[in-house]
């Protein structure tokens, strides 16, 4: 028996263990496609090296563990993920906490926001909600390749639900906090739905947080309906201890005329791995794809970006940028689609890189399909070390060379930074980049784990 | 102030500077002409500070101090500016944070408290009407996107801001039009003192126009061939060069 089909038996076994288990806090819809997608998993298998979209990442070392898995959460727990306060200054959203992948059991598990929004748990909209479950749940995260979409699609038993109706402008953004924290070692899965209707305006927040020291891996999946003309933002910000490993998948489906962007915010993590998939859907959307991460010893950061041009006259641009110091490493794959009906499309695509030293390696794959004539489509990648004419120029107006490094890279960090558009949070953002370089600790005041 | 005694330096063994001889005096403006590859960039970034570019003869001296041994940022901090003739676009610094950081390393040099907030943007506020540059400009990322004279103008406005001692502006004229222009040459003559001097590099003539220099020099050929009062830039400007690479040429033959 070779080392790969082993961990597919271990998690078949889990599978058996706990499908009941799982199944009996689910919905009947949610479970209706646990067996199919188990069976593909099967298939497909854990990604290794050998799957073109991981070439660049090694994910046995944290599948290739005994996790006490599915622990359920009790209600002492949520009482303390609760009292966590995200301590951002000025930050107003309404929040929501998941801790180890589930909602909590304490308050209620779906609420109203004044303008009609729903926010709560996925598994109890699935209840209410169940038309709108069974037109969007699984919609959207298809993959042919990915064994851990359909892994989690058969064990994944909770996350978060949103529901903005048509018209609705939240002027708030929502914040969900993922938590993380266990005595023991733990794997978790959590899947997402957020729909934003027809002509409605929305912001989602997505912090990701590791609050105790064991070894962790997560496995989420995000699936997103943009109506019509609707306007959507999703930035995520990722702060984790170098023992975690986090694994998300986030599909982004567009209609027409509506426009969405992505930020993904990498400032620690072990093994951190964001898929990003954005189907455009209809004529006239725009779709903007941003990321940015800082890595250092052994950590290993990578990127995929999947950007499907279905329908004519749509925008996309991908700008992800990556400083990597120490020994550490990362990759990006940016995927143009451009379908055979996309005419008129204008895709970019944009990947600088930063090595600090020698060992730091990074790379960096684009890849382009375009079956229709007219299309505009651009990219490029660099991989440097400090641009030597800028730091020269710092230098020549009595900056000195350590202050001038930093601010370079700062600004070369800030150029994805600044494209969040909720003010406090590109302060913070700013505030635990500059924190990053400097060589300071850049966790949140209320993280209790010393990421080191 | 400056003197610079029989410098030469090379760019990648290729000898650029083959021996020049100078002394500015405090109030001095000293105009350096000649024709394209003659050396005028490489002894502007020498005297900068530029790693490569390789000083192999030669003493330059800056207020008593051995300027061949300072880094650049200490050059700088001295009162030493150079005006680039390619100013660099970066982007993601601020215009704001990247003269805040300047202004309060020099401050910190001459063993003053950094500005306060208020007090800098004042500062920002004055110094940009005094060179009379768009004020959106300063709230942009450093020269990028800026136009070639936006960039030019930039630079003065630097100047202005860090009110060196010695200001040596390379080709800043170049690609000018007649606007910016006279807002280049009207910046270095309001922050023109008795007690600061400029080098001004420049190919042509039109820049003095407005900024009257007390000496100019013809750089030809790495070695300065001749220094002239302000008539030498317009006798430049009616015959070219030509003339000088001839006199040049029957030296040596002679």
């Amino acid at each position: 028996m070779n080392g790969k089909s082993e961990i597919a038996e271990r998690y078949s076994g889990l599978y058996k263990e706990n499908i009941d288990k799982i199944s009996g806090i689910s919905s009947p819809y949610i479970n209706s496609f646990r067996e199919a997608a188990f069976e593909k998993f099967r298939e497909l298998g854990i990604p290794t090296k050998k799957n073109e979209a991981y070439k660049y990442t090694n994910l046995n070392i944290f599948f290739d563990h005994d996790y006490k898995s599915y622990f359920m959460p009790v209600t002492s727990d949520f009482v303390k993920a609760e009292e966590f306060r995200c301590d951002v200054a000025d930050l107003d959203t309404h929040g929501i906490v998941l801790l180890n992948g589930f909602y909590p059991t304490i308050n209620e598990k779906l609420r109203q926001l004044p303008t009609g929004v729903w926010i709560g748990s996925l598994n109890e909209a699935a209840v209410r909600f169940a038309d709108k479950i069974e037109k969007h749940y699984g919609k959207y995260a298809k993959t042919e390749t990915d064994g851990l979409i359909h892994l989690n699609t058969a064990m994944a038993s909770d996350g978060v639900f949103i529901y903005v109706p048509e018209g609705v402008t939240l002027t708030k953004p929502v914040q969900i906090v993922n938590l993380v924290q266990s005595d023991e070692d733990m794997f978790n899965q959590h899947r997402n739905l957020i729909i934003v209707e027809k002509n409605a305006e929305f912001s989602l927040i997505i912090c990701d947080h590791t609050l105790s020291p064991q070894k962790f891996l997560t496995n989420a999946v995000t699936e997103i309906f943009v109506g019509e003309n609707a306007h959507f933002d999703i930035i995520r910000v990722q702060n984790e201890h170098n023992a975690a490993c986090k694994i998300t998948h986030t599909f982004i489906h567009q209609e027409r005329n509506s426009v969405a962007s992505s930020n993904n915010m990498t400032l620690h993590g072990g093994l951190i791995r964001n898929s990003t998939y954005h189907y455009l859907g209809g004529e006239g959307a725009e779709s903007y794809s941003y990321g940015l991460f800082l890595a250092d010893k052994w950590q290993h950061i990578d990127n995929f970006v999947n950007v499907e041009h279905a329908f004519p006259h749509c925008t996309s641009n991908q700008l992800f940028k990556g400083v990597l110091d120490d020994m550490s490493t990362g990759a990006f794959n940016g995927r143009i689609l451009v379908r055979p009906d996309a005419q008129g499309t204008l895709a970019y695509q944009k990947n600088n890189n930063i090595l600090l030293t020698d060992d730091a390696k990074m790379d960096t794959k684009p890849q382009l399909e375009i079956y229709a004539d007219d299309v505009k489509c651009s990219h490029g990648a660099t991989v440097g070390q400090l641009d030597g004419d800028a730091l020269f120029y710092l230098q020549s107006r009595g900056i000195n060379k350590r202050e001038a490094r930093l601010m370079l890279m700062f600004g070369f960090a800030h150029e994805v930074i600044q494209n969040i558009k909720i003010e406090a949070l590109r302060e913070r953002m700013d505030n635990l980049v500059m924190q990053r370089l400097k060589g300071e600790l850049s966790r949140c005041a209320s993280c209790m784990v010393k990421c080191g | 102030m400056l003197i610079i005694n029989n410098l030469k330096a090379s760019i990648e063994g290729k000898n650029i500077l083959k021996g020049i001889t100078l002394e500015v005096k405090p109030g001095e403006i000293h105009a350096i002409m000649g024709p394209n590859g003659s050396g005028k960039s490489t002894l502007a970034a020498v005297l900068a500070g530029r790693e490569f570019v390789e000083v192999t003869e030669g003493i330059v001296t800056y207020f008593g101090k051995n300027l061949l041994e300072m880094a650049a940022e200490d050059r700088a901090k001295e009162g030493i500016f150079l005006g680039f003739q390619y100013p660099i676009e970066i982007p993601g610094v601020s215009m704001v944070n990247f003269m805040k950081t300047a202004v309060n390393e020099h401050r910190k040099h001459k063993g003053l408290d950094p500005l306060s907030a208020s007090d800098f943007l004042k500062m920002m506020r004055e110094k940009k009407e005094m060179v009379e540059i768009d004020s959106k400009l300063a709230n942009r990322s450093v020269n990028e996107g800026f136009s070639g004279g936006e960039k030019k103008k930039n630079e003065i406005f630097q100047m202005a801001m860090l009110e060196p001692k010695l200001a040596i502006l390379d080709e800043t004229d170049s690609g000018l039009d007649i606007d910016a222009l006279r807002i280049v040459a009207n910046g270095v003559n309001k922050l023109k003192r008795p007690d600061n001097s400029f080098i001004v590099i420049t190919h042509y003539q039109r820049l003095l126009d407005y900024i009257i220099p007390d000496v100019v020099h013809v750089l030809y050929d790495g070695r300065i061939v001749k220094t002239a009062g302000k008539e030498l830039a317009l006798e430049l400007e009616e015959k070219g060069y030509d003339w000088i690479k001839k006199e040049v040429e029957n030296n040596i033959i002679a």
